[in-house]
């Protein structure tokens, strides 16, 4: 459930250059692929009849309640769960984890992104590691990880933020590099210092493909966390899902995963957000 | 340092030269590119620099510019340039205002650069841009940005690299009347660099031909702009040195279709 949520803004972060034409762009959402104005309630039918049904063949029995819970049964769960503080101090729990090692992760990678893309010797010296590096499944590492740094924080926190660090990296540098170098040369006709070409023409120029990379890593940074809190937790809402499961408490689970994935997408809006205020000039 | 010379209202006397060079030679590894070149430029001149492909004035240029590092000795210019390229080479991210502001940040008048830059959009014809993004422009509005932002500092030589000859004939007249009057207006020294020979006589005091390197040959029109029809003797007699000079020959009369020779040929069928 939490993967497809995750991943799937990465494809459509791809193709956000290709933004819509001006004056459409507001609109386009909501008149692209339905007409009539009852077209964004129709949307919800089908996920409702769906909860409907599912809800049906719990009440009848045809679904086992130690298979998955009803919708009910979830609901009156999740209720539970949020009055007795369960759920608050694990979902802030893993928020911390997230951001953490993703602040470390985006540091590593947009600094080592920004000195290759503007000095020669670094990008020597920092380019053919970080590639070599990238093509590593960071999932793989966990054995290493775990002999390293135990069984605590830091193990989780190396992990997120080795996800992290490489779209960011890439994406940034490709930004960098795709530059217009005349618009560069325009600015030195200015006279503008180094420093005020940094801020005037290469951050600007690299945002569009960083936030691209923004979009990517933070998908990578929750898939890696649940990953990571599930192989072992000591709380955060990966521990509440594992203490579930020896418990068979289905419900749980599913307001588990559901959280992870509302995190999934909260993220990811906050970033489309970004994009579409830093960008306005493409439209 | 250089620009501060060139701050408004400042008491230094008129150098003779805007740009001075003197035996300036530059080569790309094996490939010689400017031979000894020997140019001035005096306050409020207006220069156009032709040449075919490669022949290295784009280069001068350049050099002219800063863009290049090159020796002092070579090339000597007072005061501030400026430069507006063949494509506008606007930052898109930036309005058209902040774009045309941008200039004026390493300057004096920093303070009243929104100001000076409105002020500067305004002579180019583009009030109702000022807020617009650069992606949004069309060719010719977007070059006049271009010119806005080489004009806003007030340089005392602008430097012109085939600013108009992505634009369509129409608008071409209409930028080279923009040019005449920001130039009358503001009395700096411009070299533009052309492949036009049309344009170099519509605009320029002075012609220069660059080839392979060398300055080829120059002329110096005295004529009046408003005065510069094609059909003008010395406009024409002008024309067609510098099309000599660039190498290019006359079109040879076509042998097939003389009007003499046919009516001769019909008399005698009939």
């Amino acid at each position: 459930m939490h993967p497809m949520t995750t991943t799937s803004p990465v494809i459509t972060g791809r193709d956000l250059p290709a933004a819509a034409p001006p004056g459409r762009r507001r609109r386009a959402p909501r008149d692209h692929p339905r007409r009539s104005p009852f077209g964004y309630v129709r949307r919800w039918v089908s996920p409702l009849v769906i909860v409907g049904i599912w809800q049906l063949l719990s009440s009848t029995g045809a679904l086992d309640e130690r298979t998955l819970a009803s919708p009910a049964q979830i609901a009156t769960r999740t209720v539970q769960l949020i009055q007795d503080g369960t759920l608050g101090t694990a979902t802030l729990v893993s928020v911390q984890r997230v951001a953490i090692g993703f602040a470390i992760g985006a540091a590593i990678g947009v600094v080592f992104a920004v000195a290759a893309g503007l000095s020669r010797i670094a990008d020597d010296a920092i380019d053919p590691p970080m590639q070599m590096l990238r093509t590593l499944p960071h999932f793989g590492l966990i054995p290493l990880f775990i002999i390293w740094f135990g069984l605590g924080e830091s193990p989780k926190l190396a992990l997120i933020a080795m996800g992290v660090a490489f779209p960011l990296y890439l994406n940034t540098l490709g930004g960098i590099r795709g530059i217009d170098s005349t618009m560069v040369e325009a600015a030195r006709s200015m006279n503008l210092s180094w420093s005020q070409r940094l801020r005037h023409v290469i951050i600007p120029g690299a945002l569009p493909q960083t936030l691209v990379g923004l979009r990517q890593s933070l998908g990578i940074a929750w898939l890696t966390l649940i990953v990571a809190e599930t192989i072992s937790a000591h709380s955060g809402l990966g521990y509440m899902i594992n203490h579930a499961r020896d418990f068979l408490q289905i419900d749980v689970i599913v307001v588990g995963l559901a959280v992870y994935s509302l995190l999934g997408l909260l993220t990811d809006g906050v970033v489309r957000e970004l994009e579409r205020r830093a960008l306005v000039w493409r439209s | 340092m250089a620009f501060l010379k060139s701050s408004p209202g400042s008491l230094e006397p008129t150098p003779e030269h805007v740009a001075r060079i003197r035996s300036h030679s530059r080569a790309f590894g094996r490939h010689q590119v400017l031979r000894e070149i020997d140019l001035d430029i005096h306050p409020g001149e207006f220069v156009a620099l032709l040449g075919r492909s490669g022949c290295g004035k784009s280069t001068l240029l350049r050099s002219l510019a800063r863009l290049d590092k090159v020796p002092a000795s070579e090339v000597q210019v007072t005061g501030r340039t400026s430069v507006a390229f063949q494509e506008p080479r606007l930052l898109p991210w930036r309005r058209v205002l902040d774009n045309v502001a941008l200039a004026l940040l390493n300057t004096p008048r920093r303070g009243e650069r929104a100001a000076l830059a409105e002020q500067t959009l305004e002579e180019v014809g583009l009030t109702d841009k000022l807020d617009a993004w650069p992606l949004r422009l069309s060719g010719g509005q977007a070059q006049r940005v271009s010119l806005a932002r080489a004009l806003v500092s007030n340089p005392s030589l602008m430097l012109l690299d085939e600013p108009f000859s992505a634009l369509d004939a129409l608008t071409r007249i209409e930028m080279h009347q923009l040019v005449i009057e920001l130039w009358r207006r503001h009395s700096m020294a411009i070299l533009i660099v052309t492949h036009d020979v049309d344009e170099a006589l519509a605009l320029a005091d002075r012609l220069v031909v660059l080839d392979e390197g060398r300055i080829a040959q120059s002329w110096r029109i005295e004529l009046p702009r408003s005065d510069r029809a094609p059909s003008q003797p010395e406009v024409a007699r002008t024309r067609a040195e510098v099309l000599k000079a660039l190498g290019v020959k006359p079109t040879p009369p076509n042998p097939n279709r003389n009007p003499l020779k046919n009516n001769v040929d019909n008399q005698g069928a009939a």
